[in-house]
């Protein structure tokens, strides 16, 4: 039983990570229905941001303060919001009417090529870096569980962040422009919202959460190289299309699924090899039995 | 199917010249090794005929049908393994003189289990549209080699060594050309009009009474049949398989060669999987910029020209 809750704890926080992720992938798909494969790298910036930047916080903020690993945190989601939308305006807008798989194509072009130039020895070079400590690490006991401060710090900050999505996408202005502009694009472009500003703005807000997502995915597994990305993209993208792409709640609850799903199956000895194909293995299900995924409504393709 | 005679006297002489060269070849590397040609380009000739397996097959799947496939190198990966595996069992038992046959049967084996493992991928996620089938196909590629990487019986991380010599110049042209054939003659037949129709609409297709779903099951196992082929000669020239050497930056390989010759165009994909596979071998001191370049030129070509390098004209067919 001790067990089976210290597992809950670690997939929760790891689920609360890939749910961070999700949001990015679901929303650019509700926007403009294809799959950012770039968003993985995004993240991985997001952690190289919060690499360079801890040094000179450092002498601002005294380190391990939680007021520095907030500026880092802002900063680093900042530049990620830059980035991604700069990747938008550069590589995705000129493609906004073309077939989807050339811009699938294209999305596949532009993660390639964050992450090898990345890998290049100008650059981050391909070795794996210590992420420094942002915070104080911390065992807390309860009973027989021990819950790491990380994880309590991976999954306040998630929630914070699900709420504040929520409260973005539904009550804001902004959010209601989204909305619509995932609806329907030439509508919303008709009733005078401005479809290219909203596309931007919702590249730069998953970017940040990628951005943010990355620091937390770096602080639990404290070593960050130009590849990181992959592994838990790919994870998130699966959780997006579990909980139903384009559905927020979904991508939150997908992920969470996912975390758990996945930590369990690594604690059953037989299953731990195969831990990389157990999530591929959800996505198939989940799409050969309910292709909207968990929350998704069933859609008809107009013609 | 119908077969165009010409094509096929094409074919035959291809296989002629590819047979007839392979002993030229072989007798140069002997006599003249280490001058101007000797084993390493013989192998690069090699390299080149199955990318062309490779890249033709995929074409069949993401050009003539349209849909994206990220997972070409683990039906490569089947392929290699199944082929590999029969040979290395049986390749003691066999006389000299049956070595052929036996390779032939692990060819053909390695083209049907990956056949086989296309249609069980293929079935359930051709369903899908475009952006998930690619995930679907990568994701599939990832299990591919978790599995082989934790199967003992297929070596597991060290890989299968020692695999016997056998694929040689006549080999992999011979299979090459009947690739081509193949696909050629598939696609420009009556039936192949409906991988084109698929590719263009696929509700207009339905409408004509064309089940899509079908179509691209059949596109996504014939070229799953193909790279198992692929697969199966890589493993007896390389003379090793492991399973790093079919990860997803193979299958990008494979993909990029299809976009840079434009997807649907066979000569075109021709050409591109020749260049992609001798420039690198050229340009070995810009290793690390291969990568990049590859990346910027899909961006670039998806923006600029997102029919392909190799094709002049805007018109889109099926013509070889």
């Amino acid at each position: 039983m001790e067990l089976f809750f210290q597992q809950l704890i670690n997939g929760l926080a790891l689920g609360a990570i890939y749910a961070l992720i999700a949001l990015g992938y679901t929303m650019v798909y509700g926007v403009l229905r294809f799959i950012n494969f770039a968003h993985s790298d995004v993240l991985m910036l997001g952690a190289f941001a919060a690499y360079f930047l801890a040094p000179g916080i450092a002498k601002v903020l005294p380190p391990h303060s939680f007021a520095s690993a907030l500026l880092i945190t802002i900063l680093a989601a900042a530049i990620c919001a830059i980035i991604g939308i700069l990747i938008e305006r550069l590589a995705y807008r000129p493609l906004r009417n073309r077939p989807k798989l050339t811009v699938l194509i294209t999305a596949i072009g532009v993660s390639l090529f964050i992450e090898f130039t990345c890998q290049h020895k100008a650059v981050f070079r391909s070795e794996t870096r210590r992420f420094p400590e942002l915070l104080p690490i911390n065992d807390y006991h309860f009973g027989g569980l021990v819950v790491n401060s990380n994880d309590i710090v991976v999954l306040v900050t998630t929630i914070i962040l699900l709420a504040a999505m929520w409260f973005i996408v539904q009550h804001t202005k902004t959010g209601t422009a989204m909305r619509a502009v995932a609806f329907n694009m030439q509508a919303a472009s008709l009733m005078g919202i401005d479809v290219n500003r909203i596309v931007s703005f919702t590249f730069g807000l998953g970017s940040a959460l990628a951005a943010i997502a990355g620091i937390l995915y770096a602080m639990k597994a404290p070593g960050i190289d130009p590849l990181m990305g992959i592994q838990p993209g790919l994870r998130a993208f699966i959780a997006a299309v579990l909980g139903g792409i384009g559905n927020l709640p979904g991508a939150a609850l997908g992920g969470i699924v996912l975390g758990v799903v996945e930590t369990f199956a690594g604690g059953i000895p037989g299953l731990s090899n195969y831990r990389d194909g157990i999530a591929f293995a959800m996505l198939i299900g989940i799409l050969i039995f309910r292709p909207a995924g968990l929350l998704g409504k069933a859609t008809v393709e107009k013609v | 199917m119908t077969m165009h005679s010409g094509a096929k006297r094409s074919l035959l002489i291809a296989i002629v010249v590819a047979v007839a060269l392979a002993p030229l070849l072989e007798w140069i590397v002997k006599t003249h090794s280490g001058n101007y040609f000797n084993g390493y380009y013989l192998g690069v000739l090699i390299d080149i005929a199955i990318n062309i397996i490779l890249a033709v097959s995929l074409n069949l799947i993401n050009g003539h049908t349209g849909q994206f496939s990220l997972g070409h190198a683990g039906f490569m990966a089947v392929g290699g393994y199944t082929a590999a595996k029969l040979t290395l069992s049986l390749q003691a038992a066999v006389p000299v003189w049956a070595q052929p046959i036996l390779f032939s049967a692990a060819l053909l084996l390695g083209g049907l289990a990956a056949a086989v493992i296309g249609l069980g991928v293929g079935a359930p996620s051709l369903r899908l549209r475009g952006d998930y089938l690619a995930i679907v196909t990568l994701g599939f590629g990832e299990i591919i080699r978790v599995v082989f990487q934790t199967t003992d019986f297929f070596g597991a991380a060290t890989g299968l060594p020692a695999i016997a010599n056998w694929t040689n110049f006549a080999w992999a042209w011979s299979l090459a050309a009947v690739t081509v054939f193949v696909v050629a003659c598939l696609v420009n037949s009556t039936y192949g009009r409906g991988f084109i129709a698929t590719h263009d609409d696929e509700v207009a297709a339905s409408a004509m009474g064309v089940n899509p779903v079908r179509y691209k099951v059949t596109a996504f196992v014939i070229g799953a049949f193909f790279a198992g082929i692929a697969g199966g000669l890589f493993a007896h020239h390389k003379r090793f398989l492991s399973p790093t050497s079919f990860d997803f930056m193979k299958s990008i390989d494979i993909v990029v060669m299809v976009i840079l010759g434009g997807m649907g165009r066979t000569p075109g994909v021709i050409a591109a999987a020749i260049i992609l596979t001798v420039l690198p071998e050229a340009l070995r001191t810009f290793a690390e910029y291969r990568m990049i370049v590859y990346s910027l030129l899909i961006i670039g070509l998806m923006i600029l020209r997102p029919q392909g390098l190799f094709t002049i004209g805007k018109g889109r067919t099926a013509k070889v």
